[in-house]
């Protein structure tokens, strides 16, 4: 009981991870209408930059996070100023291949400029509290702060697209773009806004799972399968339904690992999406087919 | 000595080109033609080159087989491999949008890794499969330039199969899917039907691709099918060449294969503490040369010129 308790912890904690991804990859193809292939490498860059902004001024770790969420908001307003702005009037699927060419382009720079070795955040163990009212479960401080702030940042989307002028210019623009569009809405001001929230997610997921593991060029690439199972589980272009994948995906893959090797948990997430895509598309909260 | 250098270093250079172009052409059935965005090529390579391999070496106690199967049995069984798993991501994915494709085809992919990293029995894991002979193995005919000429070969017959399908009224179809969806649906063609069909047959030549690689290189292990390898030296490939152009496909495996060599001699300059930079840096190189066709000229060398109509008589 003890151990699926534990495991639980764990996959709420992936879960949180996976989210901050996947609301990113969600909103990203609500708009712009394609799946973003560079996602899981700008979560690597952002806990790349996180390391480098605490080492820099011999910070704690949790600095990294405002670090990363910055700094990537900005660099994602960049890249698509830079390139993807340029292809954006030709079909989508092309700028899918610009997005799978961006992210191998910043794979090999956090590898030119921080190299290709583990590294981590804060060198030592955390000591664990044991819950002993949860029959000895353990709960590390990390992870406790982990699922906490992403709650918080979870709120803070919801309040922006319910409560701003801009949030709801950017459901309508993702419900029905035509109409949007000629109801006068100023598309590159949300398409702006919709880099800032997808890019600072994507910092702060990089961050999470600095924390959690540790950091390595391709951290981010190898939890993008997860991400997209977890956008697609909840509906693409759905930023609730992406929390709801997150969670399941997250739970699940670590789960499986009562049953199966821990190697195969990447193929949980895969077996969900595969299964979703054959019984039920659109996901759970009917997104974009 | 240092003239046969060079002709063997030509050489080695021309085979690697020639299964790429094996696989830009079966990419470009699917993407140039149909508009399929598969980014799991490397998984199809890598079921191709695993089944020739455990088809044609002598039999081994650390992984099945082998069966020592002559050469052409095991690139047949490549093709009949890779089919298979193209069927079932085909028949999943043939009736969404393509990024859905996109998104499952890279998941196959690494679950193709994933299987291969991990099952013993069936791969030898990590240690990968050794000795895989060319085809007339123990014979005077046995040399690095009758395996080049083999693959030529090879691709020559690839080239002339899918530039038939190209001008046929299938491939005509195909072209009209990609173009305009609905407006082919309401002309009463079966759109997921033919999805399907030119995703499956690619599939069948990213194997046949597959099982040429093992044969030349003779070992194979799971680091060789990164998704950059296998899928984004052959996109870059195509979308350089001239995607839904087959002779751009050819053209593009020979130019991007001597910019990713060429930058190769270059790093390999370096002294071996910055190998890793090295690596890191060709692989930057690539990406914006990518990036830069995109936004310069999208449509490659060769852009695709599809056959003239001809005016029927009244």
């Amino acid at each position: 009981m003890t151990d699926i308790l534990q495991l639980l912890i764990y996959g709420l904690v992936l879960g949180s991870v996976l989210t901050m991804g996947a609301i990113g990859v969600s909103m990203i193809f609500g708009i712009l209408r394609f799946a973003h292939f560079a996602h899981g490498d700008f979560m690597t860059l952002g806990a790349y930059l996180g390391l480098s902004f605490i080492s820099a001024f011999g910070l704690s770790s949790w600095w990294a996070l405002p670090a990363a969420m910055v700094g990537m908001a900005v660099i994602a307003v960049f890249i698509d100023q830079v390139l993807y702005r340029r292809i954006r009037r030709t079909q989508p699927v092309i700028l899918l291949i610009a997005s799978f060419g961006m992210a191998l382009i910043l794979r090999s720079l956090v590898q030119l400029i921080w190299g290709s070795d583990n590294q981590t955040y804060t060198s030592g163990i955390q000591f664990p509290w044991q819950l002993d009212w949860l029959g000895g479960m353990r709960l590390k401080p990390d992870h406790l702060w982990i699922m906490l702030i992403s709650l918080g940042l979870v709120a803070g989307v919801h309040l922006f697209l319910t409560r701003t002028r801009l949030g709801k210019a950017m459901r309508a623009m993702s419900d029905n773009m035509d109409l949007a569009l000629v109801s006068g809405i100023p598309a590159e001001r949300v398409i702006m806004v919709t880099w800032v929230i997808g890019g600072a997610l994507a910092g702060a997921a990089g961050v999470f799972l600095g924390i959690d593991t540790r950091l390595h060029p391709v951290m981010g690439w190898t939890t993008l399968l997860p991400v997209f199972a977890a956008a697609i589980l909840g509906g693409i272009g759905r930023p609730y339904g992406a929390i709801a994948g997150g969670m399941i995906i997250g739970v699940s893959m670590e789960m499986s690992t009562l049953l199966i090797p821990a190697a195969y948990k990447p193929a949980v997430a895969f077996a969900i999406m595969v299964g979703m895509l054959i019984l039920r598309p659109q996901g759970i909260f009917k997104g974009t087919v | 000595m240092e003239l046969s250098g060079i002709a063997s270093y030509l050489i080695s250079f021309l085979t690697f080109a020639g299964v790429y172009a094996v696989l830009a052409l079966g990419l470009n059935m699917q993407w140039g033609f149909t508009g399929q965005f598969n980014i799991g090529i490397a998984g199809f390579f890598a079921v191709g080159a695993y089944t020739s391999a455990i088809l044609t070496t002598p039999s081994s106690p650390a992984y099945l087989g082998g069966f020592g199967m002559p050469f052409l049995i095991g690139l047949a069984g490549a093709v009949i491999a890779s089919t298979l798993l193209g069927l079932v991501v085909g028949l999943i994915t043939a009736r969404l949008r393509t990024d859905y494709l996109a998104i499952a085809s890279i998941g196959i992919a690494e679950m193709v890794r994933l299987f291969v990293k991990n099952e013993d029995w069936l791969t030898n894991g990590v240690r990968g499969i050794a000795g895989i002979e060319r085809p007339f193995a123990d014979t005077v005919l046995d040399s690095p330039l009758t395996y080049l000429v083999i693959v030529a070969l090879f691709v020559v017959g690839v080239y002339f199969l899918v530039e038939r399908a190209y001008a046929s009224p299938w491939g005509r179809v195909l072209r009209a899917i990609r173009e305009n969806e609905p407006a082919t649906a309401a002309a009463g063609k079966s759109i997921a039907g033919f999805r399907l069909q030119a995703f499956v047959l690619g599939s069948a030549i990213m194997g046949l691709g597959g099982g040429l690689y093992a044969h030349f290189f003779g070992f194979l292990s799971p680091e060789a099918f990164m998704p950059l390898y296998g899928t984004f030296l052959v996109w870059v490939m195509l979308i350089a060449g001239g995607s839904g152009n087959n002779r751009g496909a050819i053209l593009g495996a020979v130019l991007v294969w001597g910019v990713w060599s060429g930058t190769e001699l270059l790093t390999g300059l370096l002294p071996t503490e910055y190998a890793t930079q090295g690596a890191a840096m060709r692989v930057l190189l690539i990406g914006v040369l990518l990036q830069v066709i995109l936004v310069t000229r999208p449509e490659g060398v060769l852009p695709e010129k599809p056959p003239k109509l001809i005016a029927r008589k009244r």
